[in-house]
């Protein structure tokens, strides 16, 4: 009982990740209606600047928010000089595009960081105060930074006017623009917003994944899971999908499929989603006009 | 009017005898490679083949059909492993191996398509880019070791040529690699050009008009799924005789992601493109690697810095690749030629 507790429960910490890279997923998608394939490589660079910042000397909360704002002036930067020239073209074109930002931002971390794999510290104590040894520090620190962001994100969007006008347009670009919000501009706080909060994500994973170009790869992958199980078009949903896809990922590496192939059981979940339920758990069904 | 006519059907009999002349060229150079060229250049240039017809296969589902599929790299291994398992595991001869293996992935691709035809352009993407990611994760997977040789992969001894033919093993494989492309470019050209063809671009412009015209669109999407992992399939058994090895860290994501590059920058929807897009990834690597001789190791991140900027600039660009960079080329000289 033990050792299934501990599974759940450390099952959370890494859920936490997901939610957050679901969240950011959901957030873009919500606004554009795309899938942004580079969000994992943005936080892995993310997590890089952060790394590069502590080992400068910095301590480690000063390097942690400096990295945030860095990571929402470069994302909000990649929305207006790239992502805004293939406003209306064919999905082919911006998943091509995706896929282009992806390759170049990896190749410009291995070459400024080396492929070499390289730790990074927790910012939480090492012995455990809490938890009774059910989950380590650096767990029960990265969900309660997770849910801080979380609650943070959901003050901005509901009592602030920014908020309100990021979700407007989001709901509405046409009537948006109509009553005076600048669209253009809200989309590349969207932008940001998205990789910053992946940013937190890839710092908060980073220590129990370690640092490498490649690392996002993984969790990429289980937060779009996550965003489709929770319904890719709710940014809450996708959220507690997150959380879910983490406890069922080390549920199923601890009891069903050992952690070889924990990227199949990602596979599985994004298939199974798409085939049985593709508006996800909590999402809304469209029907396509024509 | 009959004067004129007869002008147009005269040009139109050059073009024919031009384009004729121009592949027995081509024909007759992809011949006499082997002999001119080293060893290893030859190696190179069956990678091309091969490469090409991997691109070929990607190029009618993506290009053609509009379905997008970042994970070609997985039916690319599949093809690989499945000639490398009946080779060593149960001693079937490689010339038979390499057309089981093709069926092997018109099956997985068929089957993968099936889940993929309720899935719009942006879902399939994700759905293969996952495919793309775990490909190598199943391939080390213990329960199958026994089968895939598990990390380690499987040895292949490179194949002989055969009747006493006077050639390298390499001059062989070449020829091998050319004889298999043959007929499938020559079996895709047909098909782009035939009804079924243009019930794929039908497809791809605008489904539902599609199927208004009676194209079932299921049954086209589903078979393309399956026949375009066939190609790929064929071209990764192949790869797997070439080099005489197969191993899961071979076929990761940035392979499936190669063959995008191949056949964005060589032009989407276009057969000869798919040449440009296969020379192109098989020697902009080499020439990075060359490059970080002088530059240091890092610069072996390099071809994917520049394979991500073309794939940016080609869709901002030149959204038809290099074939239609040409087309219009021709088409401009064609004018100025009317002009004169």
């Amino acid at each position: 009982m033990f050792a299934f507790a501990h599974q759940v429960l450390s099952g959370l910490a890494m859920g936490s990740v997901y939610a957050s890279f679901a969240l950011a997923i959901a957030m873009i998608y919500q606004s554009t209606r795309l899938v942004n394939f580079a969000q994992g490589e943005m936080a892995m660079f993310s997590t890089y600047l952060a790394w590069a910042m502590i080992n400068a000397g910095l301590p480690y909360w000063v390097a942690f928010s400096l990295t945030v704002v860095l990571s929402f002036v470069l994302g909000a930067a990649i929305e207006r000089l790239v992502i805004r020239r293939f406003d209306s073209a064919p999905v082919l074109t911006v998943v091509i595009v995706f896929i282009g930002l992806l390759v170049i931002i990896n190749s410009v971390a291995g070459w400024l960081f080396t492929y070499s794999i390289k730790s990074f510290d927790s910012p939480f104590p090492e012995s455990a105060r809490f938890g009774g040894g059910y989950m380590s520090p650096h767990e029960m620190g990265a969900i309660g930074v997770t849910l801080t962001m979380l609650a943070l994100i959901y003050v901005f969007f509901r009592f602030t006017s920014l908020g309100l006008a990021m979700r407007a347009v989001a709901q509405n670009p046409v009537s948006a623009r109509l009553v005076g919000i600048r669209v253009g501009r809200m989309l590349a706080i969207g932008w940001g917003l998205a990789a910053a909060v992946g940013a937190v994500a890839g710092m908060m994973a980073a220590p129990i994944i370690y640092l490498d170009p490649n690392m996002m790869s993984g969790v990429l992958l289980y937060g779009f899971a996550a965003a489709l199980l929770g319904g890719i078009d709710n940014p809450w949903g996708a959220v507690i999908g997150g959380f879910l896809v983490g406890v069922l990922e080390n549920i199923a590496g601890a009891y069903l499929v050992g952690s070889e192939i924990k990227l199949s059981v990602a596979l599985a979940i994004i298939i199974g989603v798409l085939v049985a339920k593709p508006s996800g758990l909590f999402g809304r069904v469209i029907v396509a006009r024509v | 009017m009959t004067l004129a006519r007869s002008g147009a059907a005269l040009e139109a009999e050059g073009s024919r005898r031009a384009r004729v002349t121009a592949v027995a060229v081509a024909l007759l150079c992809l011949f006499a490679l082997p002999f001119v060229a080293s060893g290893y250049q030859t190696f190179q240039f069956s990678q091309v083949v091969i490469y090409a017809i991997a691109l070929l296969g990607l190029n009618l589902l993506t290009g053609y059909n509009g379905q997008i599929s970042l994970g070609h790299g997985a039916f690319f291994a599949i093809g690989g492993y499945a000639a490398a398992i009946l080779i060593v595991k149960f001693g079937v001869p490689y010339g038979e191996a390499i057309p089981i293996a093709g069926a092997v992935c018109f099956l997985a691709g068929f089957l993968f398509g099936l889940p993929a035809l309720r899935l719009g352009g942006l879902y399939l993407a994700l759905a293969t880019f996952a495919l793309a990611l775990a490909a190598p994760q199943l391939l080390k997977f213990k329960a199958f070791d026994a089968y895939t040789g598990g990390v380690q992969g499987l040895l292949l001894a490179k194949p002989k040529a055969p009747l006493g033919l006077p050639l390298t093993r390499d001059q062989w494989l070449y020829f091998l690699c050319l004889a298999c492309a043959a007929p499938l470019f020559w079996a895709a050209g047909n098909l782009v050009n035939s009804r079924i063809g243009r019930a794929l671009v039908a497809i791809r412009d605008h489904p539902i008009a599609a199927e208004a015209m009676g194209v079932d669109a299921a049954l086209y999407k589903t078979t393309t799924f399956g026949l375009s992992a066939a190609y790929t399939g064929v071209a990764g058994a192949l790869m797997g005789l070439i080099v005489g090895f197969v191993s899961p860290d071979s076929f990761g994501l940035f392979l499936s992601l190669s063959f995008v590059v191949g056949i964005v920058v060589g032009g989407l929807a276009s057969i000869p493109g798919v040449f440009v897009g296969a020379l192109f990834i098989e020697f902009v690597p080499n020439f990075a690697d060359r490059l970080s001789d002088v530059l240091g190791e890092s610069a072996k991140a390099m071809p994917w810095a520049i394979y991500g900027l073309l794939l940016i600039l080609t869709m901002y660009a030149a959204p038809s690749g290099a074939a239609g960079a040409v087309r219009l080329l021709m088409q401009a000289l064609e004018r100025r030629r009317r002009r004169a």
